[in-house]
C-alpha cells in the first residue's frame, strides 16, 4: 500500500500536503482501494470557508457515496477539474492527478493533529 | 431473525477469490471481487457468474398443488406447461407484494419455486398457513445451493462446464445428471441460466464455470444489471403496500383467470384507476450516482416521491433509478428532477428497460 513519507493523513483517510499557505487534499491509495472505482466527485464551491473535520466533497463508487472531510481548516482556492471529468483519476493516481482541492490555510499547526505517513500506515495495519 | 448471518457454501471460495463480503437479506455475501464495473462489463460482453445461494427454493407437490398455488399466485399458472416456468407475485388480501418469484412446472403434481432470500420465513409462513387439499409444501432452501451464470457467452460456459447436457430453452427447467436443476433465466437482460445443486457440489461446479471463462461477480454487478433493465428488486421496487399493477408489471397479472388472493383488490384499482405508477428514470446529462430515497421534484422543486431505486449505469454512463410517481408524471418524457444532497439534476422519464442487451436470449 502506497503511504508517501512526505503527507499528514487524516483517520478518514482524506490526505494533506502543505505548499506554502495552500493545502492540497485528496483520499488515500488505501482508501481509493477500499472504494474501488470511483464513479463521481463532487467538488466544493470555490472560496467556501471549512472548519477540520469539516464534510467538504463527495466521492462516490458505483455501490456508496463517501464524505470527504477537511483535514485542515481553510478556504476552499482551487477545485480538481478534471477529476470531475475522470473521476477514475482518484483511483488511478490518488497523490498526484486525482487530488481532489486546495485550501488556504491560516494555521498550519493544525496539521501536528494528524498522523503522519507512519501513523497512518499502524491505522490502515 | 436472528443477528448470526448465513454462510454460502462458497463463502471460502470468494475469500480465496479476494469477494468482499456484506450482509444481504440474513446472508454474508460477495458484493464484489475487485470492481463492480468491470463485472458489470464482463456479464454484458462474455459472461459472470454469481452466488445465489441466498435465495430461496420451496417445491410444492400433490395432486392439488397446481390448482392451490394458482389461488395464491398473481401470474396464470395454467399457462405452464411441464419443464416451463414463469415469473409471478405472491400477494397479500391487499394485492399488495409479498413476494415476486419464478414458479417451475416439473409436473402437473410438482412445482419448483425459487423465491427472494429476504422473503424465505415470511412466503414459506404464508404459504403453510393457506394449505388446503392436497398438497404437500417443503421449504428446501437450505438444501441448494445456487449460481446465477449470465452473459452472451452463458450457454457455451454451460456446453464447456457440462459437456454432453443441454440447456432448457428460455424460462425453462432441466435435470442435469447429477441432480442439479438448471433454469433458462436470470436478472441481467443477458441469455443465461440459474443453476440449483447440492451446497458439497457447489465450489467444484462453480470453479468450472470459471474455467469455461465466467468472470466471478458479486451483489453489486448483480443490482446495477438488473436495475439497468428495470427489473424490480423486492423490498425496494415492490412492497406489501404497492401492488404489481402500480409496479407496472401488470403483464405478469392474470386477473381473468378465477380467482386467487389479491385479486379483488387490483380489480378494484383497476376501475377505479391508478393514483400511482412505478417508472423509469434516466438522467439528461451526467451527474451525481442517483440513489434510493433520493427524492423527486418537479420543475419547482415540488417533491413528487423518491428513487425507489437509482444507480449510476455502467451501460449507459449516466444516472437511471425507478420511483413511483403520480399518473401525470409517468409519461415518457415528463421532465422531472433528482435531489441529490441539495443539487438538482435534470431527468426524464422514459421506458424500461434503460439499456436494450446486444444478444436476443435464447
Amino acid at each position: 500500500m502506497n503511504v508517501p513519507d512526505d503527507l499528514r493523513f487524516q483517520s478518514s483517510h482524506e490526505w494533506v500536503r502543505l505548499e506554502g499557505d495552500t493545502a492540497v487534499v485528496g483520499i488515500s491509495d488505501h482508501a481509493q482501494e477500499e472504494l474501488t472505482d470511483v464513479v463521481f466527485v463532487e467538488l466544493p464551491q470555490m472560496g467556501r470557508a471549512v472548519d477540520a473535520g469539516d464534510p467538504t466533497a463527495v466521492v462516490e463508487s458505483v455501490k456508496a457515496a463517501s464524505d470527504i472531510y477537511a483535514p485542515i481548516s481553510g478556504e476552499v482556492i482551487e477545485v480538481n477539474d478534471a477529476v470531475e471529468a475522470d473521476p477514475s483519476l482518484v483511483n488511478t493516481d490518488p497523490y498526484g492527478s486525482g487530488w481532489i482541492f486546495k485550501l488556504k490555510i491560516k494555521d498550519a499547526s493544525q496539521l501536528d493533529a494528524l498522523l503522519d505517513a507512519e501513523g497512518y500506515r499502524a491505522l490502515i495495519g | 431473525m436472528s443477528d448470526e448471518l448465513l454462510c454460502s457454501p462458497l463463502e471460502d471460495l470468494h475469500l480465496e477469490l479476494g469477494g468482499r463480503l456484506v450482509p444481504f437479506a440474513g446472508w454474508n455475501m460477495p458484493v464484489m471481487y475487485s470492481s463492480i464495473l468491470t463485472e458489470h462489463q464482463a456479464v454484458r460482453s462474455a459472461v459472470g457468474v454469481f452466488d445465489i445461494s441466498h435465495m430461496g427454493q420451496f417445491v410444492v407437490t400433490g395432486a392439488d398443488a397446481g390448482s392451490w398455488l394458482n389461488g395464491l399466485l398473481a401470474n396464470d399458472l395454467g399457462k405452464l406447461s411441464d419443464g416451463t416456468g414463469q415469473y409471478t407475485f405472491l400477494l397479500n388480501e391487499q394485492g399488495g407484494v409479498i413476494d415476486d418469484l419464478i414458479v417451475y412446472r416439473e409436473s402437473p403434481e410438482r412445482y419448483f419455486l425459487v423465491v427472494n432470500a429476504s422473503k424465505v420465513a415470511e412466503d414459506a409462513s404464508w404459504m403453510t398457513s393457506h394449505l388446503q387439499g392436497e398438497v404437500e409444501f417443503s421449504d428446501e432452501s437450505s438444501q441448494w445451493a445456487g449460481m446465477a451464470i449470465q452473459g452472451p457467452e452463458a450457454s457455451a460456459a454451460f456446453a464447456s462446464a457440462f459437456p454432453g447436457e443441454e440447456l432448457p430453452s428460455r424460462n425453462g427447467l432441466a435435470r442435469l445428471a447429477d441432480g442439479s436443476i438448471v433454469c433458462r433465466t436470470g436478472y441481467t437482460g443477458e441469455d443465461g441460466f440459474e443453476l440449483f445443486c447440492a451446497s458439497e457440489s457447489a465450489c467444484a461446479i462453480f470453479q468450472r464455470f470459471m474455467e469455461a471463462g465466467a468472470t466471478p461477480c458479486g451483489l453489486g454487478a448483480r443490482d446495477s444489471l438488473r436495475l439497468e433493465m428495470g427489473y424490480p428488486l423486492n423490498g425496494s421496487d415492490l412492497s406489501p403496500e404497492r401492488t404489481p399493477l402500480e409496479a407496472g408489471l401488470g403483464f405478469f397479472v392474470a386477473l381473468d383467470k378465477g380467482d386467487f388472493v389479491g385479486r379483488d383488490a387490483m380489480v378494484a384499482q383497476k376501475k377505479e384507476g391508478l393514483d400511482q405508477r412505478l417508472v423509469g428514470i434516466e438522467y439528461l446529462e451526467k451527474g451525481a450516482p442517483p440513489r434510493s430515497h433520493y427524492p423527486v421534484t418537479d420543475a419547482d422543486g415540488e417533491v413528487l416521491g423518491e428513487l425507489a431505486s437509482g444507480v449510476l449505469s455502467p451501460s449507459l454512463g449516466k444516472g437511471i433509478g425507478m420511483a413511483y410517481l403520480p399518473i401525470a408524471f409517468t409519461k415518457p418524457g415528463t421532465e422531472v428532477w433528482i435531489d441529490v444532497r441539495g443539487r438538482r439534476f435534470p431527468a426524464q422519464v422514459v421506458k424500461k428497460p434503460f439499456y436494450k442487451p446486444t444478444t436476443i436470449p435464447a
